[in-house]
């Protein structure tokens, strides 16, 4: 007999290799941007996140109004742009590239910039999708809608509805350029088209093509609402330290990484080896799961792959001239023991003061009349601020409105009170004390902050008073309600725009001359660099690859406890992840039944194995051969082929036959061929058999078989 | 290798479920209740803890104590075993367990001192101290407890939070379920769990011989009696534990108020379950899809028809419907409001059906003719309805359990002597499985799987990932055993796949064992033979 669960799991992993093949697709950029890659361990195609580069918004103005500064040249044929011709009538080409202003932003509806180099893997072949946070599932809606795309993905139950929502609110904020634009008429935009970007300034070019100029083809129309739910139909979601089980050998375990609610990292096991896959994480969190280390210790491979710190690192140099910037300074370096990572107070420190420095900010604005706007960006911060604010509020008895204006703001705060098993430690005693987990509840409740879906909805219009305090999406400042409220205060100097990243030149280009404040900071996360080279000694993987930045700024040669191997985008790397041997468990009970034979000369006994084999936990186990039982320990769940499917194969190699129905049981599929030949098929839940007068015969029916049960 | 099995409670009974397991050189304390009918009786109150240690040293006796859920009879000794008996290793239970179990035994304890007058055993302090020592944990999640020891929490339904633990311990693995509920319910889903390989099953046997029928007309009927009694101007009392049951009739009289557009009122008892749905509202997650699935439009545990009840109240006029603590109305303010109320026929009293021993609700549910009570004297008039649905599985539930982990021994715990009894020798008769009721104090022994560790050769690893044939001959007999095939059909030969027949297993002296295709050990043989 042969055993399904061994069959099912031993077919899929044709093309088997001794060691892995790691390719970074992309190393993303900042907190909404995550890295990208692609592992094949042990045969298994591993995509790691399906971010957006949401940044790349930016190109685009937001949705004109008729004092808009208007673009002196429209090229295409939309309701929108009907409406622009008929205001400024059809400009004039130019062929030569024009300087970057508020009108060289792109005038059309949006597309959206996915990972380039994922383009050129066939979706079909992926096995399994990671998602490792709520930003990395952005893009997922379109990996999921490919025909032929049947990959298993996982993702943290917390990330998912967090990820769902953010993609449901860029669904709708989209929605404002549709209605604007109309839809497309054809399918290819006029700003993708050779001539118009030759003529656009490098800036935009840079942003559309890359740096190489080659991400042409990292450009998609928006996916649907219909797209994103069909995606969340498709995923699996697991708990904290789940094991999930895929197709028999491969155990994936999310733990988290701190930089999200639901945000996780991931140890990978299979009976020839382990990999941990680190992506951005944060030691400390004032709201999220810190970064749960201990759980990667130990594994043959750790893939580095959180690339906070470096962008951070990097973008903070800018400066710039409307800035009241927070320096981030570097903790000096210490030794570091295990212990030396849970107790950073002195972030947490820095953390606070800053919240305390934005929230008297915004207080002190609003005193001199002027409202404050908050684009919606990292949770984590938002958060915290919103905390901040309405407890200095308070404090300086003050009645200012609190607005927050997002399609999903509603869901989402009640959705962060009901994940504490996501949530920091300070937020758990709040459960176990009986309290809110977010000082939002009770500010909801009491009706201290008011929560509307859009600028225009009639519970805003009625209660609207300004001086005020907003927050809403989106970061970029080319959607949402963001982009009202800024044209509204942009010149005025009373008002406060606080943005809590690095300002980005392009970002309030549309929105030039500004005359109110802005106030940018810097809430650092991902692991910093000092502390990259004692986190990995205390992990002690046997091989770290290693983004090729970290070359540079990290001195590894010194260490000889890890090799380290150095990546760098589109190049494909071998990951030894082996363990030194594999193996095989004999239950005793089997192993009593064996029939020895003494070797003498050689000092040796030895017997013929038999019994099931079976992959469990991504360990070989042998165990006795009861067929009375032994479908009930397999942890595979497999159901019986499609009968008119494997009758179409059997026919298509012409063979003949009928499916015999008086068995009557769902358990097995009988069929009996009489043409060219006689010949039986029995396949089981727990076993097949092929019975015939001919070897030859008996083969090709089994290949048929096996072709069959390999899609089940 | 063996596993040990001591019951130290819930032995052919309910009440005081704690059983210590002992496998493979660890030992894990699976809940730690206490007997609540047994308030005067310290020795009948708490397990005995001294079988697990003679010496009292509880920490190097224990590897953990997992706590199952909430219910006093899980988890009531808790605080006396870590606080008075001096216990401080880690402590595993849900989160919701967590959240919920001090209301719990701070209520117990109150009622305890009441009661009794007695000088506290342990104070509120020290059940604040006991619960800091407890480690919450997720569904699913696995913990290593230490090195070998591995355990993970499987949704039980029963309560909100309620979990049944799986602990593995080298080659060994066993499932206890503390209390479950294979079927969903107003607000919480059905047990699930994985097949597990397991050696050891402990289930509850609450309902050893029970079937029960459809929970939708259990619920009509409940309805329906208590929307009678307040159409004719009667007052419906429904005592309950603070939280678990309370939450869910609510659900269900929420629901029914909202249909029929009832405008009499529903009170709680004390401010104590109010409080609860200030946690239920955090625990959504843990409730059913329904629910889950609906929470950001309306929290259903935001009861709009519910108000506090104030002692004032108990002899307003006018029909109402009072949740009031404690579920077994043998003291506190149930009893109270039950002495007011009893004496009137047009009053009902709604009684959970899964009482056992000396309460007051035993005396009325079992004996209905009777109803003067001689220790408290009230003229019992009341109607009395008795819940026929309850938060544990009926006897079809356990017995689809047991069949679908298919463990190699199973223990029944938490269920009266003669009903185990019958569940026993059905688990045997029809599963096959070894099956035990162990009284309480008593230990079991079984045996526990335990594997050989080989190691493989790379050849035989690969040669298993490919399908091996082999081309066997039918003989008569064979075909004479087939259920399932025509015997005129029956060809001659039958393609099989035994993947592992091509490994030898061979152990050199002093060597580990190492598992080699056929075609190695060949080569080896070969090589020595030239070597000699
Ligand atoms: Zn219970």
């Amino acid at each position: 007999m042969w055993q399904h669960n061994v069959i099912c799991h031993l077919a899929m992993n044709k093309g088997i290799s001794s060691s892995g093949l790691f390719t970074c697709l992309s190393k993303g950029g900042g907190f909404h941007f995550p890295p990208c890659h692609m592992l094949n361990f042990h045969g298994i195609r591993i995509l790691v996140d399906c971010p957006l580069d949401l940044s790349a918004l930016r190109a685009f103005s937001p949705v004109p109004t008729a004092l808009d500064c208007l673009p002196v040249e429209v090229s295409y044929n939309t309701d929108g742009n009907r409406f622009l011709d008929s205001m400024i009538g059809p400009g004039k080409r130019q062929k030569i590239e024009k300087l970057l202003d508020a009108k060289s932003l792109l005038f059309a509806e949006p597309w959206y910039k996915t990972v380039n180099n994922l383009h050129l893997w066939n979706a079909s072949f992926i096995d399994v999708v990671l998602i490792s946070n709520p930003m990395g599932i952005m893009g997922l809606p379109f990996l999921t809608r490919m025909k032929g795309f049947s990959a298993k993905i996982y993702i943290t139950e917390a990330s998912a509805r967090l990820g769902q929502l953010m993609m449901e609110d860029l669904v709708s904020m989209h929605g404002e350029f549709r209605q604007f634009y109309g839809r497309e008429e054809s399918n290819f935009p006029s700003w993708l088209r050779q001539e118009e970007l030759e003529i656009l300034p490098s800036e935009l070019r840079e942003i559309i093509l890359g740096k190489d100029g080659v991400e042409f083809g990292s450009w998609m129309p928006l996916y649907s609402a219909a797209d994103v739910k069909n995606c969340m139909l498709n995923i699996h979601s697991l708990n904290y330290a789940e094991e999930a089980l895929y197709n028999g050998t491969l155990v994936i375990k999310a733990f988290s990484s701190g930089i999200e609610i639901g945000s996780c990292n991931w140890i990978l096991n299979s009976p020839k080896g382990d990999i941990a896959y680190l992506s951005g994480s944060s030691f400390i969190s004032g709201h999220a799961m810190p970064f749960d280390y201990r759980s990667l210790q130990g594994t043959g491979a750790l893939i580095f792959s959180d690339f906070l710190s470096l962008t951070d690192a990097q973008d903070s140099d800018d400066g710039d001239n409307y800035s009241v910037p927070i320096a981030d300074k570097l903790l000096p370096m210490s030794d570091q023991d295990l212990a030396g990572f849970d107790h950073s107070s002195e972030e947490n420190l820095e953390d606070k003061k800053k919240l305390i420095f934005i929230s008297s900010s915004a207080i002190d604005c609003v005193k001199q009349g002027g409202s404050v706007l908050i684009p919606i960006d990292r949770l984590g911060p938002i958060l915290l601020l919103l905390e901040e604010m309405s407890t200095s509020l308070e404090a300086s008895d003050m009645k200012v409105p609190v607005y927050i204006i997002s399609s999903v703001a509603d869901e989402l705060l009640a959705l962060l009170n009901i994940i504490p098993e996501w949530l920091c430690k300070q937020r758990q005693e709040k459960l176990f004390a009986g309290e809110p987990l977010f000082a939002h509840i009770k500010l909801l409740e009491e009706r201290k902050i008011h929560v509307v879906p859009a600028i225009h909805s009639h519970e805003l219009l009625t209660n609207w008073r300004e001086p005020c305090i907003v927050f809403c999406p989106h970061w970029s400042l080319r959607m949402g309600p963001v982009v009202q409220l800024l044209r509204r205060w942009c010149g005025d100097p009373k008002s406060l725009l606080i943005l809590e990243d690095v300002l980005n030149p392009l970002a309030l280009l549309p929105f030039q001359p500004i005359a109110m404040n802005v106030l940018q900071c810097l809430f650092p996360s991902g692991i910093r660099l000092q502390k990259v080279q004692p986190l990995l000694k205390t992990l002690q993987p046997k091989t770290v690859l290693c983004p090729e930045e970290l070359k540079l700024q990290i001195n590894f040669s010194s260490d000889q406890s890890f090799s380290v191997l150095y990546y760098t985008e589109a190049e494909t790397l071998k990951v030894p992840y082996r363990r030194d041997s594999s193996e095989l468990k004999i239950a005793t009970d089997l192993a009593s039944q064996f029939y020895w034979k003494m070797f003498k000369k050689e000092e040796i006994n030895v017997t013929k194995l038999k019994g099931e084999l079976l992959m469990e936990n991504s360990r070989h186990h042998l165990l006795l051969n009861n067929d009375n039982k032994t479908s009930l320990g397999s942890l595979i769940h497999r159901s019986l082929p499609d009968s008119e499917k494997l009758m179409a194969a059997l026919s298509k190699m012409s063979i003949s036959g009928v499916v015999r129905h008086d068995m009557g049981d769902a358990k097995s599929l009988v069929i009996d061929i009489q043409d060219p030949y006689k010949a039986l098929i029995e396949i089981g839940l727990t076993s097949t058999t092929i019975t015939t007068a001919d070897q030859n015969v008996a083969s090709s029916i089994y290949k048929i078989v096996d072709n069959i049960l390999d899609g089940v | 290798m063996a596993i040990e099995t001591l019951v130290l409670g819930a032995g052919q009974d309910i009440g005081k479920s704690c059983v210590v397991v002992t496998i493979n050189g660890k030992r894990i304390m699976f809940d730690c209740g206490i007997d609540t009918r047994f308030f005067d009786s310290p020795t009948h109150r708490y397990p005995d803890f001294t079988l697990i240690s003679p010496n009292r040293d509880f920490n190097s006796a224990l590897s953990c104590i997992i706590i199952t859920h909430f219910h006093l009879d899980h988890i009531g000794a808790l605080a006396y075993f870590t606080e008075v008996c001096g216990y401080n290793g880690p402590i595993y239970m849900t989160y919701p367990t967590k959240a919920l179990a001090p209301m719990m035994l701070e209520d117990n304890r109150k009622v305890m001192v009441d009661r009794l007058g007695e000088e506290e055993l342990f104070s509120a302090d020290q059940i604040a101290e006991c619960m800091k020592k407890v480690i919450a944990v997720n569904l699913r999640q696995t913990i290593q407890v230490d090195e070998d020891l591995q355990i993970r929490a499987y949704y039980a339904g029963h309560v909100i939070g309620a979990a049944m633990f799986y602990a593995k311990v080298g080659d060994a693995e066993m499932v206890y379920t503390g209390d479950y509920n294979m079927t969903p319910d107003r607000h919480l889903g059905a047990a699930q769990i994985d097949r597990l390989r397991l050696d050891l099953l402990i289930t509850e046997s609450t309902y050893a011989t029970t079937i029960r029928d459809s929970r939708y007309a259990r619920e009509r009927e409940f309805l329906k009696a208590v929307h009678k009694c307040v159409s004719s101007g009667g007052k419906v009392l429904i005592p309950t534990y603070a939280l678990g049951r309370a939450q869910e009739l609510c659900i269900l009289l929420e629901d029914y108020w909202e249909r029929m557009k009832l405008k009499v009122p529903i009170y709680f008892s004390a401010g104590l379950t109010i409080q609860a749905n200030v946690y239920h509202k955090m625990l959504i997650s843990w409730t059913s899809q329904k629910i889950k699935d609906r929470f950001s439009k309306h929290n259903a545990f935001d009861f709009k028809n519910v108000k506090k009840f104030e002692r004032s109240m108990i002899d307003a006029p006018g029909p109402c419907v009072l949740f009031a603590t404690p579920e077994k109305i043998s003291s506190g303010f149930s009893l109270e409001v039950f002495k007011h109320w009893a004496v009137s026929e047009n009053n009902l009293v709604s009684l959970p059906g899964y009482f056992v021993g000396e309460t007051m609700g035993h005396k009325l549910t079992s004996n209905k003719q009777a109803k003067d009570d001689a220790d408290t004297k009230i003229d019992i008039r009341c109607q009395v309805h008795q819940l026929a649905f309850s938060p544990h599985t009926d006897s079809k539930g356990i017995m689809d359990l047991v069949n679908f982990l298919s463990p190699k021994h199973v223990i029944l715990v938490h269920g009266e002597k003669h009903k185990m009894a019958t569940l026993k020798d059905k688990i045997h008769s029809e599963l096959g499985i070894q099956c035990y009721d162990p009284a309480n104090n008593e230990t079991i022994y079984i045996p526990s799987t335990h594997y050989v560790n080989a190691e493989t050769s790379d050849t035989f690893v690969r040669s298993c990932l490919k399908p091996n044939f082999t081309f066997q001959k039918c003989s008569s007999v064979d075909i004479c055993n087939s259920t399932t095939i025509d015997k005129s059909l029956m060809p001659e030969l039958q393609v099989e796949d035994e993947r592992v027949a091509e490994g030898v297993l061979v152990v050199d002296k002093g060597k580990k064992a190492k598992v080699l295709h056929q075609d190695e050990l060949l080569l080896m043989l070969g090589e020595t033979k030239q070597d000699s």
